[in-house]
């Protein structure tokens, strides 16, 4: 019976100890707005979406990894990254896992019913690719009986799925990331992909030269956004306003011409 | 989220995938149970080259994890061979190899845990090798198999959420498809576990009135 209880206890006490260590963290979580010295900026973003955010010897590296860093800089933070999947990201920022997300989410009416996003930092849209040697698709009028991928929980899924609605594809194949749908494209499990234009043609002018292509013009007109969770105003506004002065003083401009060569 | 939307939305969605689940661990469970049965007699054959084939089959699967296996079948094997390989069929196969492997031990545990004398007694009475391994050694084997077989009936119905990376539209899928639009984690996600925990409590029931029948030719 006293073995019995003391087992009893130190488990407790091992459980109490992982609750108070992981309330622990929750608080400083809380606090990092309050803290003065070491102001913590958790920031959600994808693991596989190049040139906004990817992997580069070992760092994540990307359009939104520095103009995160330079807002974070301009606001007083230091940047905490936690890459995950693009489909958790607006779960993360509501259950208050990360401060902000920036993964190259496309503003949304939809998705402003469950985040805050900041003004828009980019412009782009979502183009048609298909295998290089494709003759037959010359734009989404021709995808009529075939099959379209595209990356869950994006604005090109739900085009793609309006698409099969109407009966415009065969069928939708949804993955993770884009690098996976250009592989199952070259596989040839599907026909072609929707994807947004800057990051597809940087594939194209990278790893995918000969592979894949585009066709056809950019489908939805759209403005990426930093997503905050609701309720943090505040931070929201600092954003904003870091946004606006890396825009004035050409930061922003040096950061877009690293990525996407000649500016604009 | 509110119930009605959940009861008359969500859930016929998700129980296309919990269908698709069904479908696939069924034939990758039958699939693995015959390449269990040959792999889990390969391995005790007396035969060296045979039992090793069968050794560094196990081997090789037990040894990865089923999702670099997955990832291995359906994008990297296509790159390297030219041949386009379908998500299902992908899944399907790859799942039914791995349960295999994992049947091959059950199946020679199952073998092993016979005594020797009965092997000796009915050879002694004029049966083949063959003779006896059928009439006399299997079927006291196939009950003590069993409860392990159910086991991994359940582990590989878990197992095949792990598809779900292939874009293979099961019952996780569906629940990460239906979260990137309603964005109700909580709720899709409880529902999902609720779902595959109803899938395993028919299995296990299966398993045990299974065994009650094995057992009732006992006596």
């Amino acid at each position: 019976m006293k073995k019995f209880l003391r087992v009893g206890i130190v488990s407790l006490l091992v459980l109490a100890l992982i609750a108070l260590a992981g309330c622990g963290g929750g608080t400083e979580e809380a606090n990092s707005d309050n803290a003065q010295d070491k102001k913590v900026l958790k920031v959600g973003t994808d693991v596989a979406f190049p040139p906004f955010e990817f992997e580069e010897d070992g760092k994540y590296v990307g359009f939104d990894i520095d103009l995160i860093n330079a807002i974070a800089e301009e606001i007083g933070y230091e940047v905490d990254l936690e890459p995950m999947q693009f489909q958790g990201l607006i779960p993360a920022l509501q259950a208050n896992n990360v401060d902000v997300g920036i993964a190259g989410i496309t503003i949304t009416e939809e998705r402003k019913k469950q985040v805050l996003f900041s003004d828009p930092y980019i412009d782009a849209g979502q183009i048609i690719a298909v295998r290089a040697d494709e003759t037959e698709i010359k734009s989404v009028d021709d995808l009529e009986g075939k099959v379209l991928g595209a990356k869950i929980g994006t604005t090109g899924a739900k085009k793609a799925e309006e698409l099969k609605q109407s009966g415009k594809v065969k069928e939708v194949m949804l993955y993770d990331n884009n690098p996976e749908s250009y592989i199952d494209l070259e596989n040839g499990n599907v026909d072609a992909v929707i994807v947004d234009k800057p990051v597809v043609e940087r594939y194209i002018a990278t790893e995918g030269k000969g592979k894949i292509k585009t066709v056809g013009d950019v489908l939805t007109g759209e403005k990426f956004g930093i997503a905050v969770p609701q309720g943090k105003e505040e931070l929201l506004q600092q954003i904003n306003e870091a946004l606006q002065t890396l825009k004035e003083n050409g930061t922003y401009d040096n950061i877009y011409n690293k990525w996407f060569g000649t500016g604009e | 989220m509110d119930i009605k939307t959940l009861m008359t939305d969500i859930l016929p969605f998700l129980a296309v995938g919990a269908v698709a689940t069904v479908k696939i661990t069924i034939l990758a469970v039958l699939l693995g149970f015959v390449i269990g049965l040959f792999f889990g007699l390969m391995r005790l054959s007396r035969n060296k080259l045979l039992s090793s084939i069968a050794r560094l089959y196990i081997s090789l699967i037990r040894g990865t994890p089923l999702l670099v296996q997955i990832f291995f079948v359906y994008f990297g094997l296509p790159k390297a061979t030219g041949l386009n390989i379908d998500a299902f069929v992908a899944a399907t196969s790859t799942l039914g190899v791995n349960a295999g492997a994992y049947i091959a031990e059950i199946v020679r545990a199952g073998i092993q845990s016979i005594e020797k004398g009965q092997m000796e007694a009915a050879r002694s009475l004029g049966m083949t090798h063959f003779q006896a391994m059928r009439y006399v050694i299997w079927p006291q084997a196939f009950k003590r198999i069993v409860p392990p077989l159910g086991n991994q009936f359940i582990i590989t119905l878990k197992d095949s959420s792990l598809l779900s990376v292939i874009t293979v539209e099961e019952l996780v899928r569906k629940g990460q498809i239906k979260i990137s639009t309603t964005f109700a984690a909580f709720e899709i996600w409880a529902l999902v576990g609720i779902m595959y925990w109803i899938m395993v409590l028919v299995i296990s029931q299966w398993v045990n009135w299974t065994e009650e029948r094995l057992k009732a030719g006992d006596h």
